[in-house]
């Protein structure tokens, strides 16, 4: 009771304690928050897959899953490259500037080979898988269609490379996911190089 | 929230907006700030806090397992190994939870013997004692049924036989064990049911109860080593001259002690989390088998003073029942401690020899039977179960006569306590 | 000395005595297998022995290669040339060709899964196992094993360990009836490993084994002692500031 309490020294541990204590509660937290990353097995289900494009027909598109998505590879004749040009003054985003997709595929074709196209199968609006409607003037969507894919659920639409148009729901190009080409008829889709298999 | 400046303002912003709306600051004050503790509280009042801790790292690392754990039959074993290899940081939180059910039950065991020493579960705290009794029971069933889980042999024959035991029992047994599997054998109907039990209903029932448990004991305030009612002695502002503030008194000791027990802890999770084959047993790291029973089964250590006096008991009148009931009665004896202690004085340091010798004798009795129950039933260890399941229930069925004829010493109007 | 002065050492005798029993409990004993867990070049050895001796019939079905990869420090190209002799991909896990229902016939029981089997049976007993096929005509393998009497499992290291007879001991048991005893192995035939070779190969053999039992075991000692280094700090701290309250209470 004699004893004058030395409140410098009570504040001075008080914030040693609950600092070295914050520390550690961030210490302890982190493996609960990173245990819900993709764990071991959800990366080896993700792991890029192999498709062979070999028996595919010219103008004839190829569905897969990858990591629960739609990949579509679409074997594009020099009709349906020309068509791309044609589509251009209707593009929001013809350059692809805020579009997602690996460097190599940054140009019109939005391809590393521009004769087969490798893309997401997801509508960046809202996430639906649009329909393939090659056809130009395909009386189901518009009669000055240049051919594309159009998203059955809010109108969108996108050119043969994928490109959004003007003034519909989505607001960027359809992605192009990281792909190789392992021989010319075997393409390694989710890398961007034939290291990691 | 300008526009509630009419009314009554306690404090100022969002703290005095929640206070005037909820009673935090009441109930702060009464159980933490102003909720008065005998200041000669000594080791052993650190378990209680402890299980606390140690229920909300069950709690907390539990949770995060049933994100990636698989209740079939099919899955589960594969899924306990997909956490502790795939799942990032799986191995740590399933042995944080592995450790963690054993700790709960050396700190609850350690817990429970503080009350034993010093007549914690004296009138008027009875109700806090049977309110813990009941936290022991649903802990063991927790237990129990957390165990089953990750579907490895010893899971499956530890289940097995104690799913048995009721079926001991005359006329209804055969009925309670298929009711309580939902099969003829344990399956993945049972594993299912006990995956929910062990994840929702129990811990639901285990948190109300801890939360009954630490409501009763404010309500009659906490004893002390002295066994000295605090509250007999109180100051001119109605305080008790021997209480002090839980917060920041006991609040800043509990820390410590809780950094101490995380040093033992954290020491057996990440340097032995099997523990020699003792808080992880090896049979269980191969899948549940119904053709192969592992050479010595046991349950885990928490259990084995009471499988020991199971096993101890011999069949008679051609059932098996007795020591079944032997072991229940040796948990429920326990329930009536409040009322088989007849001395008049709380604490072991006012009572006499008689009762030290037989508080040193039971806490034997206990480790004894506990060893006996892990060994296979050859040797010396039968014989020793059957000696000391009889010392278990002397030291409780004894204790109405020489807890009363016992010597006392007197008991002082204060507590000790030397500030260091 | 008052009683409860004295208790808290009783209950530290008491948690501490638990293990030892435990551990007196473990029965049959076996004498050290000495491999060690953080020798790289131990476990890379151990890899390549499981790959090409235990793989063809014992899954690791919990084992992925990529992750053995990743944590022994073996290149890519090395794993997919030396170590995977299937089609599979590197991040899939150790699965064996044949089928369950196949092993049955050829063994009389499918060959366990090794992930777990350092954890479940101890490199101890591995280790011993391993070491202690001995030549027995009544099997229908040729061989028996004292450590797990009757096994099914051929000596498939017989080419490197060479042939071992086993000598028993007979003595007269109770009765009349001679009861035999395990004494010592006699090396009958010469492997093409010299017996020392042969443990060294058998040690790695183990050592692999326990770390694919848990892999994370290295990582998980190292990052313990941080761990406790951490906690000890924050010990001190809140000691510090336990005493500084209770200089309030007299």
């Amino acid at each position: 009771m004699s004893e004058v309490v030395d409140q410098g020294r009570r504040r001075l541990l008080i914030a040693a304690t609950s600092l070295t204590g914050a520390v550690g509660v961030g210490f302890a937290a982190t493996p609960f928050l990173a245990s819900w990353k993709p764990s071991a097995r959800a990366k080896a289900l993700g792991a890029p897959i192999e498709i062979d494009i070999g028996k595919l027909e010219p103008g004839a598109m190829l569905k897969i899953e990858w990591r629960g998505k739609p990949v579509w590879v679409v074997r594009r004749t020099a009709e349906m490259l020309k068509q791309l040009d044609n589509a251009k003054p209707f593009l929001l985003d013809p350059a692809s500037d805020g579009s997602v997709q690996p460097d190599y595929a940054k140009n019109d074709a939005r391809a590393r080979k521009p004769e087969f196209f490798v893309v997401l199968g997801v509508c960046t609006h809202l996430g639906c898988s649009p329909l393939p409607k090659f056809e130009a003037a395909d009386v189901t969507v518009s009669s000055d269609w240049p051919g594309g894919f159009y998203c059955p659920c809010h109108g969108s639409k996108f050119d043969l490379s994928g490109r959004v148009f003007k003034g519909v729901p989505a607001p960027s190009n359809l992605a192009v996911p990281p792909y190789t080409f392992l021989t010319d008829s075997r393409i390694l889709v989710g890398s961007d190089s034939a290291q990691s298999a | 929230m300008g526009t509630e400046s009419d009314v009554k303002a306690q404090g100022a912003g969002l703290w005095g907006w929640i206070t005037e709306r909820f009673p935090i600051d009441e109930m702060l004050r009464e159980h933490v700030t102003e909720y008065w503790t005998p200041k000669n509280f000594n080791f052993w009042y650190i378990f209680g806090v402890i299980s606390g801790f140690v229920l909300v790292l069950q709690l907390a690392t539990g949770m995060f397992l049933t994100m990636s754990y698989k209740p079939s039959a099919a899955e589960a074993f594969g899924s306990v190994e997909y956490i502790m290899r795939d799942v990032e940081w799986g191995w740590l939180i399933r042995y944080l939870h592995s450790t963690g059910a054993s700790a709960f039950f050396i700190v609850v065991y350690l817990h429970m013997f503080r009350a034993l020493l010093y007549g914690s579960y004296r009138a008027p705290r009875e109700l806090v004692w049977i309110f813990g009794m009941v936290i022991y029971l649903a802990l063991m069933a927790e237990a129990f049924m957390g165990y089953l889980l990750p579907w490895g042999n010893m899971s499956y024959w530890g289940a097995q036989v104690i799913v048995s035991l009721f079926g001991t029992f005359p006329i209804i047994g055969n009925a309670l064990v298929e009711w309580i599997r939902g099969d003829y054998y344990i399956s993945d109907i049972t594993l299912n049911r006990f995956f929910a039990l062990h994840v929702a209903v129990i811990p639901i029932v285990l948190v109300f109860l801890a939360l009954a448990h630490i409501l009763a004991l404010h309500k009659v305030g906490s004893l002390n080593p002295d066994g000295v009612e605090i509250w007999d002695e109180t100051n001119e502002r109605g305080i008790p001259k021997d209480g002090i503030a839980f917060h920041p008194y006991f609040t800043v000791k509990d820390l410590f002690y809780i950094s101490c027990f995380m040093l033992l802890f954290c020491g057996i999770v990440f340097f032995a989390p099997t523990l020699n084959g003792l808080f992880l047993e090896p049979p269980n790291f191969e899948p549940a088998n119904a053709m192969n029973t592992p050479p010595h089964i046991s349950p885990v250590w928490y259990f084995t003073p009471f499988y020991a006096m199971l096993r101890a008991v011999p069949s008679f009148a051609g059932t098996q029942v007795w020591g079944v009931l032997v072991m229940f009665a040796a948990i429920a004896l326990l329930f009536f401690l409040p009322w088989i202690d007849r001395s008049p004085v709380k604490s072991i340091r006012y009572k006499g020899p008689i009762t030290k010798v037989a508080l040193g004798v039971f806490v034997v009795t206990f480790v004894v039977l506990g060893v006996c129950g892990m060994k296979p039933a050859v040797g010396i260890y039968p014989l020793l179960a059957k000696i000391f399941t009889v010392l278990y229930f002397v030291f409780f069925l004894l204790m109405p006569w020489y807890s009363r004829i016992d010597s006392v010493k007197p008991v002082p109007k204060r507590v000790t306590y030397h500030a260091h | 000395m008052r009683i409860d002065k004295l208790a808290p050492a009783l209950a530290a005798l008491a948690v501490l005595a638990l293990p030892l029993a435990a551990f007196a409990e473990e029965g049959a004993s076996f004498p050290p297998a000495g491999n060690d867990i953080r020798n790289r070049a131990s476990l890379q050895r151990g890899a390549r022995n499981f790959m090409n001796y235990c793989s063809g019939c014992h899954s690791a079905k919990f084992v992925r290669y990529n992750r053995v990869a990743t944590d022994l420090g073996i290149p890519d190209a090395e794993l997919k040339a030396n170590l995977m002799f299937t089609s599979e991909k590197s991040y899939e896990t150790i699965k064996i060709a044949m089928p369950a229902e196949d092993a049955k016939k050829w063994f009389g029981t499918s060959p366990p899964d090794l992930s777990l089997i350092a954890r479940a049976r101890g490199s101890d007993y591995l280790y011993a196992f391993l070491r202690s096929f001995y030549a027995d005509a009544s099997k229908p393998t040729g061989v028996n094993n004292t450590v797990l009497a009757g096994t099914a499992m051929p000596h498939i290291l017989a080419d490197l360990q060479g042939v071992q007879s086993a000598v028993f001991k007979t003595e007269p048991g109770e009765g009349g009836a001679a009861k035999s005893e395990f004494e010592k192995f006699e090396l009958a035939q010469p492997g093409t490993l010299s017996p020392e070779k042969y443990d060294d190969f058998v040690r790695d053999t183990v050592n692999f084994l326990q770390y694919i039992g848990e892999p994370i075991e290295v990582e998980r000692r190292d990052l313990g002692v941080w761990v406790m280094l951490f906690l000890l700090v924050f010990t001190a701290f809140s000691y510090l500031l336990y005493k500084e309250y209770w200089r309030d209470v007299h």
